[in-house]
């Protein structure tokens, strides 16, 4: 059988005493495009964050490929939210995309010029070729975001665990977000996103899990991410939606996959 | 220059190799927001230098050294415990371990009975650049000469240390420290363990600052941390530039600080000397000031002008 991408153990974690994740038992595919969709304060960039060991975990266990994280930590993404760094940092775009190539170049010794190379192509893949020497906090926004991406890219994962990667971005970077998520999928690779945009889960996502502080539902968008499912992930407090959430026909092919 | 080298030299030289050791690492710390830490560690010391002249019962430099080390990466590490443990913000954890320790050198200092035969708080303070001679210099061919080099003050040598263990840590872990000081959330999740790459710098921070405090001053350490790096800052977007720069203001500071000591009271047909220790934080402050007349528009408006896009809320229904 396929391993999945992701599986979570009874994963709990607490913030002091306030427990954040409470129990979540969960599995993503082995490869295909998955939303983490909740209200605030649902655990969701916790959920990433603990999986990666990057908070302590209160109970469970996180298996990437069904087999702990340091055994297969190359096939393993992280794209960390935007705001979660100082971009005033005197750093280059393309210096900061390199850091994708450090696991190939190990410790101890400057980025080979071929990883370099490999950065940069990261970097022309999101259309940011031409940003490459530029400092990172002239940039607006959206181009950080993208830098971040191709960050993430450079990284040649199998696996890519994005924390709202379409946050405060410009619509040409969203649609360059998409056209990176489609490549992916094509490619059979898997990505678990925190999403806060329920309008577009459909468009974007196959996949959804239903975070509030527990696993309220997990599954294919187009069973899963029903009025009923939201209004218990959101506590009745369903937010307004600006457009009605697409109901897709089940069994319905996203435009990605059919090319 | 034969008086030169027996007079002047030992002490210029620890003063611009204290500068460069402390201003290099200090880039570390104001990447990440920790210039405090250097603060924190000549307090910490105290209790370090009770406690190696309590084991030795001698005022001699290596085992107050010694000890002094001990006790700032002693402190160093408590406060990377206490804010793991206490999830504490940074500035909190330092003060209360440096005044904790600072407390408790000063508890053990009237239980020694140190107090009696005067640890000097004048060389503590300002250090003792000016009692750092080279008796054995008899010329230009002394500074190739290994016999008469031994005979430089302790102080001295053990800065070159110091400066030597600083430059090749920085060389070994460059890109390693860049990823850890933009992004440890990122490092960690690629298996470059930030914790103990933080940690090396924070031991790093400690033994530069203990060493460079003994020849000039807890005062001085703090502004030879601080300072290069705020000058470089303000003149830089570029990582290698950033260390570059502080260099050069770090030579700038220990030398032309050392020579304002000797130069502005002949200039002013003073009787006295200046104290050099005092005078680099004097040159160092002139520099910053000029380097931020010099830097661009830009810099100085920066956080003025925030990009619109920044402040607007995340586009998201909730």
């Amino acid at each position: 059988m396929i391993e999945p991408a992701l599986e979570l153990r009874n994963l709990s974690v607490a913030y002091r005493e306030a427990a954040v994740l409470r129990r979540v038992s969960w599995a993503a595919p082995a490869s295909g495009l998955t939303a983490i969709v909740g209200p605030n304060g649902a655990g969701k960039s916790t959920l990433l964050k603990a999986s990666l060991g990057l908070v302590p975990r209160l109970t469970g266990e996180a298996l990437f490929f069904g087999q702990p994280l340091s055994a297969v930590r190359r096939r393993v993404g992280y794209l960390p939210q935007r705001a979660s760094v100082d971009w005033e940092f005197p750093a280059t775009a393309l210096q900061v995309a390199a850091m994708g190539r450090y696991p190939r170049a190990g410790w101890f010794r400057p980025l080979p010029r071929a990883e370099l190379e490999r950065a940069r192509a990261a970097l022309a893949e999101v259309g940011m070729a031409d940003f490459a020497e530029r400092q990172i906090g002239q940039l607006s926004g959206g181009q950080q975001q993208r830098v971040f991406l191709a960050r993430a890219l450079a990284l040649e994962a199998d696996l890519y665990l994005m924390d709202e990667p379409f946050a405060g971005v410009d619509a040409a970077t969203e649609r360059a977000i998409v056209e990176v998520l489609h490549r992916l999928a094509r490619e059979g690779r898997a990505v678990v996103a925190v999403h806060h945009d329920l309008a577009t889960v459909a468009e974007y996502f196959t996949e959804v899990c239903l975070l509030n502080g527990e696993l309220v539902a997990a599954g294919p968008v187009a069973t899963t991410f029903t009025p009923e499912n939201l209004a218990r992930a959101y506590g009745g407090r369903l937010p307004m939606l600006d457009r009605p959430v697409p109901r897709t026909e089940p069994g319905a092919e996203p435009a990605w996959a059919a090319a | 220059m034969t008086l030169f080298l027996q007079l002047d030299f030992a002490a210029l030289l620890a003063a611009v190799m204290a500068c460069l050791a402390c201003g290099l690492l200090g880039n570390l710390l104001l990447l990440t927001r920790q210039s405090l830490l250097g603060d924190a560690v000549s307090h910490a010391v105290l209790p370090g230098l009770v406690l190696g002249f309590a084991v030795t019962g001698t005022r001699a430099t290596l085992p107050m050294v010694l000890g002094a080390m001990v006790a700032a990466v002693a402190a160093a590490l408590l406060i990377a415990l206490v804010r793991r443990l206490a999830r504490l913000e940074a500035g909190a954890a330092m003060g209360v371990v440096f005044s904790g320790f600072f407390a408790l050198g000063l508890v053990m200092m009237e239980l020694t009975g140190a107090r009696a035969v005067d640890l000097d708080v004048d060389c503590v303070l300002y250090g003792q650049l000016e009692a750092l001679i080279w008796p054995a210099a008899t010329g230009p061919a002394s500074l190739l000469d290994p016999a008469a080099l031994a005979e430089l003050p302790v102080e001295t040598r053990i800065l070159a240390g110091v400066l030597a263990l600083v430059v090749a840590g920085l060389a070994l872990l460059w890109k390693e420290l860049r990823l850890v000081a933009f992004d440890p959330g990122f490092a960690a999740s690629i298996g470059f363990a930030p914790r103990r790459i933080s940690l090396v710098v924070l031991v790093l921070v400690s033994v530069a600052c203990v060493a460079a405090f003994w020849a000039v001053g807890s005062i001085l350490v703090i502004a030879a941390l601080v300072a290069p790096p705020a000058i470089a800052r303000l003149l830089t977007d570029d990582y290698r530039r950033q260390f570059l720069f502080s260099a050069l203001a770090a030579l700038a500071m220990g030398g032309g600080g050392h020579g304002a000591a000797i130069g502005v009271p002949a200039l002013l047909g003073l009787e006295f000397g200046l104290n050099a220790a005092g005078m680099m934080a004097v040159v160092a402050a002139l520099m910053l000031a000029a380097a931020w007349t010099a830097s661009p528009l830009r810099r100085r408006v920066n956080s003025a002008t925030a990009s619109p896009r920044d402040l607007q809320p995340t586009a998201s229904i909730r």
